[in-house]
């Protein structure tokens, strides 16, 4: 296997690899040891402080956590995409009064933290009379702030598509809304689809703001049941490997995506991460 | 816009939290990144494997988790360590997954053909690595990073979750106590939009002057 750091190993290479490999190993098995080691020196080990989550109740109680997360993340992923699509074809549009504004939007969210965002709708807007339910108050934040990520994960794409394409689409006659709905937006779709998929795992990490909302999502699931049962790092830790089981699943879904796709889509890839 | 300028103590002492949290972490996550990229492009397995482990695990976890694991869970395995460092540290140690990522992007766009040349003229690992694949690499990620760093300023504000009295908590105090959100919340939203944009136009002007066309 050579690489544009690496040839293929020689005799002495290959026992540099294998002492990188022991030493790799050694430190790897002293870093969890020393982890185990604190844990069990403050009595976090004990069976005790476990079992709990070897008993149904306490898993169905973040399980249901789990499921208002799910539920959170697809609702404002439908509205944020939904929002976001109409917000990137606003950026391409050929009036220049429909660009500008979705543009401003675009360019002024992305550099507002959700938080702030949260906060917006907690505090702010109550006071003119909107006070939301708690689940609107998790979903519209997070559906103003990736509506304008979708916005250009969408716009990426558009582009992608070969100016040819509607060329040809306005020679036979459609209308601008007809290539661009026929014809377009059919490939850019299919070409953002993998970027699409890891932008709405960034999202179902940002329903952990619920914890701020007070939304009973798996974080804030986690903090009630750590209040109630006094095992705070066990619980987090439990919240954590959910978290984990469930946002390793969805990136690799988009990556096996985007191993389906034409090598073409690939640079496209890699603009909508320099964008 | 008066509470502004009345409260501008308390929102510039945020603003300042918020660029130490934002420029310490930032420098950290740069070092630990470059670490944790090296682990991902090394001939050594192990060190592949830790270095993915590191990557996956830190990008599917939300940063929210991670604080507040550390910032309540730490004590009680025994580690105590003041909650601004906390933050820094944890901010850190996810974006380091993110420049990592950024950064072996960046090698990996290098060709093949350029290291193999590098080797074949006799250049030591050292000398390729820092004439011939670093140049080439780092140009193509001055963007992203950048985008990284902007991520990191937003990402500072969950601190404020955890308790950190940063930009987005010194406005929520102040709006808690004035009761006038519009000026403050937009206040602290144009703040961070500067932040952003002074970002923005550093890696443009930078990736302007390095960058080659091919």
């Amino acid at each position: 296997m050579s690489t544009v750091l690496f040839d293929e190993p020689g005799p002495k290479a290959r026992r540099r690899i294998r002492v990188a490999t022991v030493l790799g190993t050694l430190a790897a098995v002293a870093l969890v040891a020393l982890a185990v080691r604190q844990f069990a020196a403050n009595g976090q080990l004990d069976a005790a402080r476990w079992q709990p989550y070897g008993t149904w109740p306490m898993w169905r109680y973040l399980l249901d956590g789990l499921w208002s997360t799910f539920l959170a993340a697809v609702v404002s992923a439908a509205l944020s995409m939904a929002f976001g699509l109409l917000l990137a074809l606003g950026r391409v549009s050929p009036r220049s009064w429909v660009r500008g504004p979705a543009a401003a939007y675009v360019e002024v969210v992305r550099t507002i933290p959700a938080l702030l965002l949260v906060y917006v709708v907690l505090f702010a807007l109550p006071r003119y009379g909107m006070d939301l339910p708690l689940f609107w108050k998790l979903v519209v934040p997070l559906t103003v702030s990736n509506a304008a990520a979708y916005a250009e994960i969408f716009r990426a794409g558009i582009h992608s598509i070969e100016r040819g394409q509607t060329e040809a689409g306005l020679a036979v006659g459609l209308t601008r809304l007809q290539t661009v709905r026929l014809i377009v937006l059919p490939q850019a779709a299919r070409r953002v689809l993998p970027s699409l998929v890891s932008q709405s795992v960034g999202l179902l990490k940002d329903t952990s703001l619920g914890f701020v909302v007070s939304y009973g999502e798996l974080l804030y699931s986690g903090k009630v049941l750590a209040a109630y049962n006094g095992l705070l790092i066990q619980t987090y830790l439990v919240v954590a490997l959910i978290y984990l089981v469930v946002n390793a699943s969805l990136s690799k879904l988009a990556r096996a995506l985007e191993a389906r796709q034409p090598a073409s889509s690939v640079t496209l890839r890699r603009k909508i991460a320099r964008a | 816009m008066e509470v502004l300028l009345e409260h501008l103590p308390e929102l510039w002492q945020g603003l300042i939290v918020t660029v130490q949290l934002t420029a310490v972490s930032f420098a950290g996550a740069a070092v630990l990144g470059v670490l944790v990229c090296a682990l991902r492009v090394s001939p050594v397995r192990v060190l592949r494997t830790l270095g993915t482990a590191y990557v996956e695990t830190l990008q599917n976890l939300p940063l929210l988790v991670l604080l507040v694991l550390a910032v309540f869970g730490l004590p009680e395995i025994g580690v105590q360590a003041n909650l601004m460092v906390t933050a820094i540290v944890v901010i850190a140690v996810y974006e380091a997954a993110y420049i990592g990522e950024a950064l072996r992007s960046g090698v990996n766009a290098v060709s093949k053909g350029q290291g193999e040349a590098a080797r074949a003229i006799g250049l030591t690992f050292g000398q390729s690595l820092r004439h011939v694949v670093l140049p080439q690499a780092l140009r193509t990620v001055v963007q992203p990073i950048g985008n990284i760093f902007i991520a990191t300023t937003m990402n500072t504000a969950l601190a404020a979750a955890v308790g950190v009295v940063d930009l987005t908590a010194a406005a929520n105090r102040v709006n808690l106590v004035e009761a006038q959100p519009i000026p403050i919340f937009v206040g602290a939203g144009v703040a961070y939009g500067l932040i952003a944009a002074a970002a923005g136009f550093v890696t443009g002007r930078l990736e302007r002057r390095l960058v080659i066309l091919r």
